[in-house]
């Protein structure tokens, strides 16, 4: 019995110690690139050398490092807004009608996800290369919203097959038509669904590397910037423009968080 | 009676229209997938097929049937392959094994606090959002000869004097884990969110310990999220290449993707390169189809 006792006790703690390593884990590099983006580098920032604000002061310095940053910025929202349009409208056409070849589209689909990136990007690149296209901005983009856009729909698959049809019932027993119920009723609770679909095409777009390194030709994006300035040691400035990203995108998501959970318990109090 | 018969008719009309309407909605997304996916698939397996006629400028290559190109290829690449899988393999094994406790903790253990739930799965998404170079860069400092990480192992005795870190499939694998380990730790977690808890408290009222539920109920309960996590981890660890570049960049960790990187843009042999990257297709493809036979497909992601 006391045996017994001192197993639960185990697998009470076990959990806990071994998950928090876990998020130690997770956290270390972000915490050493934030860090570094305070070094007082010169021109390769390899070891600490004392604190500075300059780098944040002016991250343009390295030169083509800002111009990658605008590549990058401007690749990821196109490709965002084309990857949700086109995603949401497939989502929405498998998820709630019947037709014909739905079975073949949910495959084609489907099959990009089990295409690694350099596959997608090479195969793309054979393409662009048999058609003689020649490689830049826009091929980047269009390898982006295809990298994107089966992500899309698979978020918001799962986001809709949750929604209970018994809403868009109610809609209809109030004399809605069907795109006032669509428009009233679906598409609201949808938002959340699909404003995290963008969220996720914009972050696999703005960080990818492989795919935009096949299809970008000269255009450098800055994942690319910082692969090939890694050979000769990234530029603290880069770490300045990692750590403001990861800072915007990072309060963004706490502060919907805390939104949530403060409108969830103001709804709770009222009822 | 009549009535009946007529809203059927109406009812069949009403959904043959709604087909339509699904189709519409489809077709854009679907033609784009076509032309952007498909297409150049058949384009990369038909460029492995083709020909340098002889004499002709470096990049110069015209359609053929040449399948030699894939037993040079094969014979030459053979055991990157196996490296690239091996890698893949290990470091979705221990993405599992890290991930699988810190989405058992958000999801199970600290159920009905919702506000350290959401903090913690922005812990567990954070990497997402810093460049992952940098992330592999910042990899390739801690475990550097002088990082703190080579010196507190060789302190401990862990580590002999002088084992050097970077540049070893270790750091490799241990680069992989990393990147990959929110795409393994989401699906678990969002599969453990939704799971009844009574389901779990039940194995205790019956006089389970805690790991017999654990083996009995929860784990097998999870496989749906763990199927995903590891498909979306196996699959992009099989194809990257910047870890083994960044973190190894010696012959013991050469991966398929650097090569095929290499051989269109260094070789330019496309034929080589399109070869090379049809047959990491055609593996995956019979892992994934091997994979979801076993487990089904109902949530694969």
């Amino acid at each position: 019995m006391k045996q017994l006792a001192h197993r639960i006790d185990i697998s009470r703690w076990f959990v806990p110690v071994v998950a928090g390593l876990s998020f130690f884990y997770l956290l270390v590099p972000i915490v050493y690139i934030l860090i570094y983006s305070f070094n007082d580098s010169g021109r390769t920032n390899l070891t600490w050398r004392g604190f500075t604000l300059s780098n944040w002061q002016n991250p343009c310095r390295p030169a083509g490092l800002c111009d990658a940053f605008i590549n990058s910025l401007q690749v990821a929202l196109i490709a965002t807004v084309v990857a949700t349009v086109l995603g949401t409208m497939i989502a929405f056409g498998l998820e709630r009608f019947r037709f014909k070849f739905a079975g073949s589209a949910n495959l084609l689909v489907f099959l990009p996800l089990t295409a690694p990136e350099v596959v997608l990007g090479a195969s793309l690149l054979s393409q662009f290369l048999n058609l003689g296209v020649q490689l830049g901005m826009t091929t980047t983009v269009l390898s982006h919203i295809m990298f994107c856009i089966s992500f899309v729909v698979v978020t918001i698959r799962a986001r809709i097959a949750t929604l209970d049809p018994k809403l868009e019932e109610a809609a209809a027993d109030l004399y809605a038509s069907a795109s006032t119920a669509f428009w009233k009723v679906t598409f609201p609770l949808l938002i959340p669904g699909i404003a995290a679909a963008a969220l996720l095409s914009f972050a696999i777009s703005f960080d990818d590397f492989i795919v935009a390194n096949f299809n970008s030709g000269s255009y450098t994006t800055l994942p690319q910037f910082m692969y090939v300035a890694a050979r000769r040691g990234i530029p603290a400035e880069a770490n300045v423009i990692g750590s403001f990203m990861f800072l915007l995108a990072v309060s963004l998501v706490v502060a919907v968080q805390v939104w949530r959970y403060w409108r969830r318990r103001s709804l709770e109090r009222a009822v | 009676m009549s009535t009946a018969v007529q809203t059927s008719a109406e009812e069949k009309r009403a959904w043959r229209l709604r087909g339509r309407m699904g189709m519409l909605l489809v077709l854009p997304g679907f033609l784009f997938i076509v032309v952007f996916f498909a297409i150049p698939v058949f384009s990369m397996l038909s460029m492995s097929l083709y020909t340098q006629p002889e004499g002709a400028a470096t990049g110069v290559f015209e359609p053929g049937l040449n399948f030699g190109t894939y037993s040079a290829m094969m014979s030459t690449y053979w055991d990157t392959f196996i490296r690239s899988f091996g890698f893949a393999l290990i470091a979705t094994v221990a993405a599992l094994i890290i991930g699988y406790p810190m989405a058992y903790l958000v999801a199970v253990r600290l159920r009905g606090r919702p506000l350290l739930q959401g903090l913690l799965l922005v812990v567990i998404i954070a990497p997402f959002f810093s460049s992952f170079i940098l992330r592999v860069q910042s990899w390739r400092f801690i475990l550097a000869d002088e990082g703190f990480v080579v010196s507190t192992l060789e302190t401990l005795s862990i580590l002999p004097e002088g084992t050097r870190l970077t540049a070893t499939p270790f750091a490799v694998v241990a680069g992989m884990t990393y990147l990959y380990l929110p795409l393994m730790t989401l699906p678990i977690y969002a599969n453990l969110e939704r799971m009844d808890s009574r389901l779990i408290e039940a194995g205790g009222d019956l006089y389970a310990s805690g790991s017999q539920t654990f083996m009995r109920v929860t784990l097998p309960l999870s496989m749906p999220g763990i199927m995903a996590g590891t498909l979306l981890t196996f699959i992009p660890a099989a194809g990257d290449y910047v870890n083994a570049v960044m973190l190894g960049n010696n012959v013991n960790t050469t991966m398929v993707g650097q090569v095929i990187d290499s051989r269109f843009f260094q070789s330019v042999d496309y034929p080589g390169a399109a070869a090379l990257s049809s047959v990491l297709m055609v593996i995956i493809l019979i892992v994934v189809m091997a994979y979801v036979r076993r487990f089904g497909t109902k949530e694969i992601v």
